[in-house]
């Protein structure tokens, strides 16, 4: 298999290709912007669509666009732009259109930075628009998962007819690894529900207005219904160690290959440590902290943010065991410092 | 025994949930006889906004989609990018169009994005009941403009289709009216020719309507059309605005 070097950004990119991608719609901005380039030079050879839109509001509505005539379609953004696009995800989410929304992320509020953050969980997580809905989210941790998780994330996004966001530090979008290239997918979905004008069918509507309450009721039901599937089925989580662990890191994303490298350090040290690392973050992986909490007396958050996946454990934990959390912003933390962190909740614990 | 008048293929058989004396029914039909004569319904993906027209999707016999305020060109450009052959065209209001959904259709018109747009100007945002609109006149009362549209608290009344005839993009731009059985012809000779427009490929197409809301201009049907002749027609003139060869 050919293995290749590239940057995190053009690996996802490729990914996309990979996966079928047909048209791409976005408004620049750092540091998602390599995925757009590579997209505006690729995309012409396989008779896709490449679309610099006027603003990322226009951008997430030409996805509703291109989304309802079946096309695999995508856009990528960050912090600001993710907000502007939080109006046309909700109509996604309800229109129930598959397609894939980048999220490689900076720090916030406001223009905050273009240092590598995670502090768009709550927005990712929690729907982020308005109305009850929920988009799938992906956290990769190298950059073969993000050509990976590009081609998952599509598939997701077809079977269960939701959008599916990947959500990746900025660090991960600009940094170069090696990787294998991964076959072209070649087998798609039917979507007969596809608004592609109505020759040999009855016509096709797709709208999000459910004026009658049992109607808007039974909408809502639906989706939970569907939101439920997705949990029962799709959460994923890696676990290191944590068989006999006492402490659990939980981290995400590249904060999860520096947490892993704490625990190696700690294991050497005697203390037992261990990590789970959510790969989708919603769903939240909960069975797999549920399952650590037989033998774990405490977990740790590690995030690249103020405190948001904590919240997380604690609904999962639910008093199983203790939780704490250690976050940085605009920085990665190195593996010394976590060392660090861990030693010291360690020895205060009495572990 | 001939036939000289039916109801259109393009339109379901439903009662319209319009006002008496509303003048989106009456722009409905004319689309959708022209949809049938050009022999495009199953060809056609209609975009419907957010406005008193948000459930013209009821009516159409195509494929149809909703979009959020003001979002439907962009929503059609997504659509009309993967399907350069199908006929795409939004329906939308003056607030839909000209305040929230500004920077969409103007873009969409500087790109010359192969679609067509139906503008109902009626001056005021009728599903809301009332408030003021971009393209609502001065001294006209509103919801929001309760001592009438004073230009100095809020400037001046839009014109779109002359804004948007400045566009290179723009391959045909029109302002018609439908308070009569004359003008109501004229609309439905713009829209044919915005329509054949796009599936020559030429640009983008635009046909503004000056359409009536007795409900919020507090007026009864026949005043409503005097209205628009009286008012709007002075103000927003009708004509061709941009004819690309
Ligand atoms: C983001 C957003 N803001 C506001 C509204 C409320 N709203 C619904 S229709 C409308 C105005 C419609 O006016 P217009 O576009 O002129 O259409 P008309 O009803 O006059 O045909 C507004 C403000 C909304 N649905 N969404
Ligand atoms: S409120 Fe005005 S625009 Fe809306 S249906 Fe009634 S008359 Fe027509
Ligand atoms: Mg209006």
């Amino acid at each position: 298999m050919e293995k290749v070097l590239m940057k995190g950004n053009e690996a996802l990119a490729e990914g996309a290709l990979r996966a079928g991608c047909k048209a791409y719609f976005g408004y620049p901005i750092t540091p998602s912007s390599e995925i757009a380039e590579y997209m505006a030079r690729k995309l012409p050879d396989s008779d896709g669509v490449f679309l610099q839109a006027e603003s990322e509001i226009a951008a997430i509505n030409m996805v509703y666009g291109a989304a309802s005539t079946g096309a695999r379609v995508m856009t990528a953004s960050s912090g600001p732009g993710i907000s502007l696009k939080q109006e046309g995800i909700s109509y996604i989410a309800e229109a129930e259109l598959p397609c894939l929304i980048i999220n490689i992320s900076r720090g916030g509020p406001g223009l905050g930075g273009i240092q590598p953050a995670q502090s768009d969980y709550f927005q990712a997580t929690r729907g982020g628009g308005h109305g009850d809905y929920h988009v799938m989210v992906l956290a990769p941790a190298s950059v073969q998962e993000m050509m990976d998780f590009a081609i998952e994330g599509f598939e997701l996004a077809d079977k269960y007819r939701i959008p599916v966001m990947i959500m990746a530090e900025g660090t991960l979008g600009q940094m170069m690894e090696p990787i294998i290239l991964r076959e072209p997918v070649t087998k798609f979905y039917d979507k007969p529900w596809a608004t592609t004008g109505c020759k040999g069918r009855k016509p096709n509507v797709i709208t999000t207005l459910h004026l009658p309450p049992e109607e808007l009721e039974q909408r809502n039901k639906h989706l939970k219904n569907k939101y439920d599937e997705i949990k029962s089925k799709e959460k994923r989580a890696e676990a290191f160690m944590v068989e006999d662990a006492e402490l659990v890191l939980v981290a995400f994303g590249l904060m999860s290959r520096v947490a892993k490298k704490a625990v190696i350090e700690a294991r050497k040290n005697g203390i037992k440590a261990g990590l789970i690392r959510p790969i989708t973050l919603w769903p939240f992986p909960d069975q797999h902290i549920i399952e650590a909490a037989e033998t774990a007396k405490i977990f740790v958050s590690l995030e690249i943010n103020m405190g948001q996946m904590v919240e997380d454990i604690k609904l999962a934990l639910n008093g199983r065991a203790k939780a704490d959390f250690y976050g940085r912003i605009g920085v990665i933390p190195n593996p010394e410092e976590i060392t660090k962190v861990v030693f010291g909740i360690a020895e205060r614990e009495g572990l | 025994m001939k036939v000289v008048a039916k109801r259109p293929e393009s339109l379901y058989y439903k009662k319209f949930h319009y006002c008496p004396g509303c003048t989106h029914g009456i722009i409905h039909r004319i689309i959708a006889e022209c949809i049938d004569e050009m022999e495009l319904r199953e060809k056609t993906i209609g975009v419907c906004p957010v406005g008193c027209g948000v459930l013209a999707y009821e009516y159409f016999n195509c494929d149809m989609l909703e979009a959020a305020h003001g979002r439907a060109p962009a929503i059609a450009t997504g659509i009309k990018r993967m399907l350069q052959d199908n006929f795409v065209f939004t329906y939308q209001g003056d607030g839909d169009l000209a305040s929230i959904g500004m920077a969409e259709i103007v873009h969409a018109s500087a790109r010359g994005e192969n679609i067509t747009v139906i503008f109902i100007n009626n001056t005021i945002y009728g599903m809301t009941g009332g408030q003021m609109a971009p393209t609502t006149l001065i001294g006209q009362v509103t919801t929001t403009s309760p001592y009438g549209r004073r230009p100095e608290l809020t400037g001046y009344p839009i014109r779109m289709a002359e804004l948007l005839a400045t566009n290179e993009g723009s391959a045909y731009i029109c302002r018609t009216s439908v308070h009569n059985p004359a003008h109501v012809l004229k609309t439905k000779k713009a829209i044919k020719k915005a329509i054949q427009t796009q599936m020559e490929k030429k640009g983008f197409s635009m046909v503004e309507i000056l359409s009536t809301c007795p409900t919020n201009w507090g007026m009864n049907p026949i005043e409503a059309l005097e209205r628009v002749e009286r008012e709007m027609i002075p103000y927003f003139p009708l004509g061709e605005f941009k004819v690309k060869e």
